[in-house]
């Protein structure tokens, strides 16, 4: 079995068997995860590149342990965007990585596009580790892979994206994502925070976070951007907890049976209360090892396919 | 030395002919025009021009020289040459070089590096000092140094007050202020917002942004009694106020390049940084509209915007990748392709967009073509099919999106100031 495409650049456009597949070989690798000797040899003698010019800390963990896991050769490129303007061009960079012959790049950039482009300009398989505004695919298939696990299927599920949409990439690739494997997606959030014309993605817009809980089975509570945009969209934090916020009375009065997820990290008494994190709620919070078991099915397929 | 244009249609709508006739060009001058006999003339060089078109001189009003400051994307000799490959004899530059075209120095240093050559260069000077909207640039001083016009391009300018003065100031010697209406608060971008930027997840730059502009100049220049030029119309909403405006009898005039009535912002989905420009092009609906607007006259022109870049510059990260594209040698191609063949304009109507109406707009004079006049032509052939090859152009700069499109329709040759442009080369008519 093998994906249909080289490269892993977004969910969209990602035909359900390759997400299928993608899924049913994380939970082999997620049985890896549990043994005493954790590593395989699946990718010995390749050389994967992780570029990274934003920071991410979690991801690019992530990444790197599934590519030690995997027996793969690492090599760490990290940039501030802030130094890009000045000195080696993104082009010179790759094109100078690239000589050290690369089989695959892990690449995580500010502006969206970045891994369409590096297919341009570079011979190796591409994997998107978050670009811009647009798509974070392996953060969309863990997150994918955590509500099969606790739920079985996707298939008709009704899953509610909430909080700053226009702001995340994490939303868009769950949209593409979950809509391909059959569930329902919807997003809640301040009219501030929808991006232009969502709805024309078959997505129905929820600006009552009471309603949005009451009319799913999942939700998937997404950080507040602080340091980004949302000082414009909302008028302070506060307001956006008493108003989209997910509390425990919240989800008492409207849906008790709901599955939270959290991509983390959260910003308590924002997002979400200290009660839902921490209480006896289904909350799904930083599924580290799911993270890693995802990485290593996709840098598996991707890496063997030939 | 004598030249005979043969057989070609001749349509000048300045002078209202639209016919089949033979010129005689005498050391750049018109001498005869009408049947000239085989024979007639026995010194003369004839060109075949059976049944192509010959029209007054095309002339861009929008165009970006890179010289003063960015001599190695386009200086004035080559894109001036670029103008000429894509069958134009005149054009206007926008002052956004380094330094700024705000003095007579600047406008100066342009005149005499396109002096003696085919294509007249006209300079647009900046409204503000260094087109920052504080103050404004000396204006008269500029008039007399030959700016045809005043403009910020690049932003619009920043606020309404200076707008009026520049209004005012430039009225006492019949100059308009050309506006690029974007909002400065709205603006930063790197796309349409639509869905397609939602899709993309690139930074959205709306529409209305433009519309707000475009507004308040229209209002300003019904209050101010004033010209304004709108530059390279993008939106429905604008071209239904300029229509409107029109019709209460203010004197706003626009522009459309021909990206925004030949691409939609679905071409950004490769995320290719040749379709990224400000205005970003825009929905299918927006470009519907346009086309309506050529069509009834709403918008007067077409002009390319023409903006080169070094392939460094644009070879990068999306967001990081400048605005613009260039524009001169595939101009007359798209606009003959998509509103000629496509049944929007005919040939007259497209040389009034091309040719006649920019230079009324500029207060420049309109080539006629009559015995003893400047012989100022374009001779294009509407049916000639070709593909663009971007290493074939003379422009220093190679950042099109329209790269091996297949056209109809494409310049032959031009003629003004004793020069012609013809098979590549540029060849001395006079002596
Ligand atoms: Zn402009």
């Amino acid at each position: 079995m093998a994906l249909s495409t080289p490269h892993l650049l977004g969910l969209n456009g990602v035909p359900k068997e390759d997400i299928q597949l993608i899924l049913d070989t994380a939970t082999t690798f997620r049985e890896v995860l549990d043994r005493p000797i954790k590593k395989v040899p699946t990718l010995q003698g390749k050389t994967i590149v992780n570029l990274f010019y934003e920071s991410s800390t979690r991801t690019r963990i992530s990444f790197e342990l599934a590519q030690k896991r995997l027996s793969a050769d690492i090599v760490n490129f990290s940039k501030g965007t802030s130094s890009v303007s000045k000195g080696e061009s993104f082009k010179d960079t790759v094109k100078n990585i690239e000589a050290m012959k690369v089989d695959m790049i892990v690449v995580r950039h500010s502006s969206a596009g970045v891994p369409h482009y590096l297919t341009r300009i570079s011979n190796a398989n591409i994997i998107n580790a978050g670009d811009g505004l647009h798509e974070h695919p392996t953060q969309a298939l863990l997150d994918m892979y955590s509500i099969r696990e606790k739920l079985n299927s996707l298939e008709g599920l009704r899953i509610c994206i909430i909080g700053d949409i226009a702001h995340s990439r994490v939303a868009l690739s769950n949209i593409y994502g979950l809509k391909t494997m059959g569930a329902t997606v919807n997003v809640c959030g301040p009219a501030t925070m929808i991006p232009k014309e969502l709805e024309r993605l078959g997505v129905k817009i929820y600006n009552n976070v009471d309603k949005a809980i009451a009319e799913h089975d999942v939700i998937n509570v997404l950080r507040i951007q602080l340091e980004r945009e949302a000082g414009i969209s909302i008028p302070s934090l506060r307001e956006y907890h008493n108003y989209f916020g997910i509390t425990a009375e919240r989800i008492e009065r409207n849906n008790k049976d709901i599955l939270i997820l959290h991509p983390g990290p959260i910003n308590r008494g924002v997002e979400l209360s200290s009660e839902v994190a921490d209480g006896p709620y289904q909350v799904i919070l930083n599924q580290v090892t799911n993270g890693v078991a995802i990485r290593m099915a996709v840098l598996y397929l991707l890496g063997t396919a030939n | 030395m004598q030249i005979i244009l043969k057989g070609g249609i001749v349509i000048n709508p300045a002078q209202n002919i639209e016919q089949k006739l033979d010129l005689l060009i005498d050391n750049g001058i018109i001498k005869k025009i009408g049947a000239i006999k085989p024979g007639e003339y026995s010194s003369a060089k004839i060109y075949d021009f059976e049944n192509k078109f010959i029209v007054p001189g095309l002339f861009d009003m929008h165009v970006h020289l890179r010289e003063p400051g960015r001599e190695d994307e386009e200086t004035v000799v080559t894109g001036a040459n670029a103008a000429a490959a894509g069958g134009f004899t005149g054009l206007a530059c926008m002052p956004n070089t380094n330094p700024t075209i705000d003095s007579a120095e600047v406008i100066n240093f342009i005149n005499q590096k396109a002096n003696g050559h085919l294509v007249n260069v006209h300079s647009i000077g900046a409204v503000t000092l260094g087109r920052k909207g504080e103050s404004l640039a000396p204006i008269a001083e500029m008039v007399e140094a030959g700016a045809v016009a005043f403009s910020d391009d690049g932003v619009a300018v920043k606020t309404a007050a200076i707008l009026r003065k520049a209004m005012e100031y430039a009225s006492m010697y019949d100059k308009l202020v050309i506006e690029h209406c974007e909002d400065e608060s709205l603006a930063g971008g790197a796309m349409n917002e639509s869905v397609v930027s939602t899709q993309l997840g690139l930074p959205p730059l709306p529409s209305v942004s433009e519309d707000l502009i475009v507004m308040r100049d229209i209002l300003l220049a019904e209050y101010v009694g004033a010209r304004v030029h709108i530059a390279h119309i993008s939106t429905k909403a604008s071209v239904e106020m300029v229509r409107q405006a029109k019709k209460k009898g203010i004197n706003v005039t626009a522009e459309v390049t021909p990206h925004h009535f030949t691409l939609t912002h679905d071409s950004l989905k490769t995320f290719d940084t040749n379709f990224k420009m400000n205005p970003p092009l825009r929905s299918k609906e927006d470009v519907l509209a346009i086309i309506e607007g050529l069509k009834d006259g709403t918008i007067d022109c077409i002009a390319s915007d023409h903006a080169p870049h070094s392939i460094e510059e644009k070879d990068l990260e999306f967001i990081n990748a400048p605005n613009g594209i260039i524009g001169l040698e595939t101009q007359l191609g798209l606009a003959i392709t998509e509103l000629v063949h496509k049944g929007h304009l005919t040939i007259s109507q497209l040389v009034e967009k091309l040719s006649v109406n920019p230079r009324k707009i500029l207060n420049v004079p309109v080539p006629q073509i009559t015995e003893d006049e400047n012989a100022d032509l374009t001779i294009f052939d509407s049916d000639m099919v070709w593909t663009v090859d971007k290493n074939k152009f003379k422009s220093k700069s190679k950042n099109t999106p329209f790269d091996k499109r297949l056209l109809t329709g494409k310049s032959i040759a031009v003629i003004n100031n004793g020069k012609m442009f013809i098979d590549d080369n540029f060849l001395n008519i006079t002596g």
